[in-house]
């Protein structure tokens, strides 16, 4: 099994969520996040998905995620390629000021709200530094969490949208699965 | 000229624009403004007795005839009786379209009187689907409908439209383009995958024509029989592709899978490749997957590029329409012989030992009863290849694929992917509607029967005069053979007692059919000939058969191919087979 992250072109119909997360669902792929929202195309939204599957796995959900006659576009991003994000907002309880904010100073994070020692943090980064401020956190008690869900757009001039112009949206298979995946 | 009307005109209109000349239905509140322009209409209606009855017509008409079929009912419990109908119809890609009355758009999610979220119900169960609020919307959800249901790998569209949308005063105009950005079906196939299938094909010694129901959804039949003379490959047909090569070609093996015939289940098991057209390598057909074909590459040809790798890895991919596939596949395949031509003589010989050794039988009742076998047999023969026959499921179903002789494409209907017992009697009403002159029998069984045979009186009232075999074994029968098999013949719940209650005799008469009924094995040919002379009635025949009989050969559900025994604790000999 093994991370990978999905950005898929739907057009910004009525039900088209429930149809991708009824795809899921239905199917049993395991999403670990699913961030959706409008694009430059006021017709388009972009959902970002993230799911942890074998390699084979992941053409067959491309495919299927294809299939779904709303969807536009369906391509893989590689984390080499793609520049990827999270938001976190976080409330942290505690009276040790200082030492809150030496931290969000440190992972570049930032003091959004501060009230009867309650203090709100946001961080925008990759999944990892989220991780890690928020284990850096742990200790002053964490109140209230929120995440994103991750985000991802491709590094240089291509962008997904010229992609849909392709017959297929997917009309190469990856080359990740091999008959050995299938003897399970 | 466009012109003002309801959207329930506009409906129809767009119904009539899209080719529609029958459809099966019900009406009751929400969808009551549309039967207004019905009444009108040029398309004939049929009014049937349950919803599902008409999800199912539908069906039938559709795998008849190659166009979509429709189906028209009200929201709430009309649409969610469809469900099993849209649900067979995804499983085994059947155009169909469904249209649905929903409650008026101010009352969408207040729980309304005959509300049902059916366009949220049927969302994993239908090709795609529409909730239509705007009676300006109404021509292109049906242009689109039509469009997305029939092309590509065919499915069912429903089209949910709220009872305001058809009350409101609206401008008709059909499409004459459709823009779906997210659909375009890959029609012609890639050059490069055809010549690596055909190199393929030219490389290996033990190779097999796989072909599923796909062949049949795009009347490629032609273009197999080419195929096969061209490699002399052995073929094997699937459930949904039994009729898409005639049984009596001496290249054809029969059918694979859990209740094939030896021959064809082990030329998959033994092949070194496997050509498949249109077949989606459905646990019924592959068994254990790991035990699978273990030694053959696989040369995967669909329409729905979904489908590859899914269950199977493939090879080569071909993603096309089959006759695409198949046409362009000919020439390479001639021009790779031209170089090398392997000889299949050694792997013929294999499959002409094992299917002379173990061809598909049965054993007579020994108590002399009727034989559920014996009465398919003799239906099928004495019906002819140019009839259809519609099954239910069960053990009737299977025989039906076993025993009668298939020559014709789309000769052989029944419900293979979802196995939706009650399937026969509607989805025969709808054939026999898609090809009026053509002789139509539903093969049922008692329990199936009795799970939709209301539509008798649809068929009575609207001439529709199919021929209908129970094949009375007053139980389960596929469930008793499980329990006989796998629970030490504890028969929990599977006796009908339909010998007994009811008299399918009266029934068949009560509901205006000519009712029918044979006991004995030497009464068979007469009541068939008695049944074929019936032309403008229903008539309905009860098979009293034996109750034991089993269906042979068989691999147990979740068993290796290799498994597969051809009478109860009985498999094959291999040691005399050389493979």
């Amino acid at each position: 099994m093994s991370k990978h992250t999905l950005a898929v072109l739907v057009e910004n119909s009525p039900g088209v969520l429930a149809r991708v997360a009824s795809l899921f669902s239905r199917r049993a792929y395991n999403i670990d996040s699913l961030a959706v929202g409008p694009t430059e195309n006021p017709d388009l939204s972009r959902m970002t998905i993230v799911l942890n599957v074998e390699g084979h796995v992941l053409d067959q959900v491309m495919a299927q995620v294809y299939k779904l006659v709303n969807v536009i576009a369906v391509s893989e991003m590689p984390s080499a390629s793609t520049v990827h994000r999270e938001l976190l907002l976080v409330k942290v309880a505690t009276n040790k000021i200082a030492e809150i904010l030496e931290i969000v100073e440190r992972f570049d994070a930032k003091l959004v709200d501060e009230e009867d020692q309650a203090l709100t943090i946001q961080c925008t980064a990759e999944s990892a530094h989220i991780e890690a401020l928020l284990k850096a956190l742990t200790p002053f008690g964490i109140k209230e969490l929120v995440q994103s869900g991750l985000v991802a757009l491709e590094r240089g001039t291509a962008a997904l949208s010229d992609r849909t112009l392709s017959a297929q949206g997917i009309s190469t298979l990856h080359e990740i699965g091999t008959q050995a995946d299938y003897q399970n | 000229m466009s012109k003002e009307m309801t959207g329930a005109s506009s409906l129809v209109k767009s119904l009539e624009a899209a080719g529609v000349d029958v459809m099966f239905g019900i009406p009751g509140g929400a969808i009551l403004p549309a039967y207004d322009p019905i009444f009108d209409s040029t398309i004939r209606h049929i009014l049937v007795r349950h919803e599902q009855g008409a999800g199912h017509a539908a069906t039938g008409y559709a795998q008849v005839t190659g166009r979509p079929g429709v189906c028209i009912v009200t929201s709430g419990p009309g649409a969610t009786n469809l469900v099993t109908a849209l649900a067979d119809a995804q499983m085994d890609s059947v155009p169909i379209v469904a249209i649905t009355g929903q409650v008026p758009s101010a009352a969408i999610g207040t729980d309304a009187f005959q509300e049902a979220d059916i366009r949220g119900i049927t969302m994993p169960i239908t090709k795609h689907n529409y909730l239509i609020t705007d009676p300006a919307e109404i021509p292109r959800a049906i242009a689109e409908a039509f469009h997305i249901a029939s092309t590509g790998r065919p499915g069912p569209v429903l089209v949910d439209i709220a009872k305001d949308a058809l009350q409101k005063m609206t401008i008709f105009k059909y499409p004459t383009k459709i823009q779906l950005a997210g659909y375009k079906p890959q029609v012609e196939p890639d050059d490069e995958a055809i010549r690596d299938a055909a190199a393929l094909i030219a490389r290996s010694s033990k190779p097999v024509l796989f072909v599923g129901g796909g062949v049949i959804k795009a009347d490629a039949h032609k273009e197999l029989m080419r195929l096969a003379e061209l490699t002399g490959a052995p073929v094997v047909t699937t459930l949904m592709a039994r009729g898409a090569f005639p049984d009596s070609h001496h290249l054809h093996l029969g059918m694979p899978g859990m209740h094939g015939t030896v021959a064809a289940v082990t030329a998959l098991q033994k092949a070194d490749l496997l050509i498949t057209l249109g077949a989606r390598f459905d646990d019924r057909v592959t068994g254990k997957l790991s035990s699978f074909a273990v030694n053959a590459k696989v040369i995967h040809a669909d329409i729905d590029p979904a489908e590859i790798g899914k269950n199977r890895y493939a090879d080569i991919a071909v993603i096309g329409d089959l006759m695409y596939t198949i046409e362009a596949l000919i020439p390479a395949v001639e021009l790779e012989f031209k170089k090398n031509k392997p000889d299949l003589a050694a792997w013929w010989r294999s499959m002409d030992s094992l299917r002379k050794t173990y061809p598909l039988g049965y054993a007579k009742p020994e108590d002399g009863s009727l034989s559920p076998q014996y009465v398919i047999e003799r239906i099928g023969a004495i019906s002819g290849p140019d009839s259809i026959y519609v099954a239910g499921v069960g053990q009737h179903q299977m025989w039906a694929s076993q025993f009668v002789k298939y020559e014709k494409p789309r000769t052989w209907l029944n419900s293979g992917g979802l196995g939706t017992m009650g399937y026969a009697v509607p989805a025969a009403m709808g054939a026999k509607v898609g090809a009026p002159d053509t002789t139509v029998w539903a093969i049922d069984g008692d329990g199936c029967f009795q799970m939709t045979n209301q539509e008798l009186v649809t068929c009575a009232l609207n001439k529709i005069p199919i021929k209908v075999a129970i094949i009375n074994n007053e139980s389960l029968g596929m469930v008793r053979q499980w329990q006989t098999m796998f629970y030490e013949s504890r028969y929990s719940n599977t006796s009908l007692q339909s010998k007994f209650i009811p008299d399918f005799v009266k029934l068949a008469d009560a509901m205006g059919c000519v009712g029918l009924r044979c006991e004995r094995p030497e009464d068979v040919d007469s009541v068939i000939n008695e049944a074929m002379s019936i032309n403008d009635q229903p008539v309905v025949v009860d098979f009293r058969v034996f109750k034991d009989a089993m269906v042979w050969p068989m691999v147990a559900a979740g068993a290796s191919n290799d498994e597969i025994m051809i009478a109860r604790g009985l498999a094959p000999d291999w040691d005399s087979q050389e493979l």
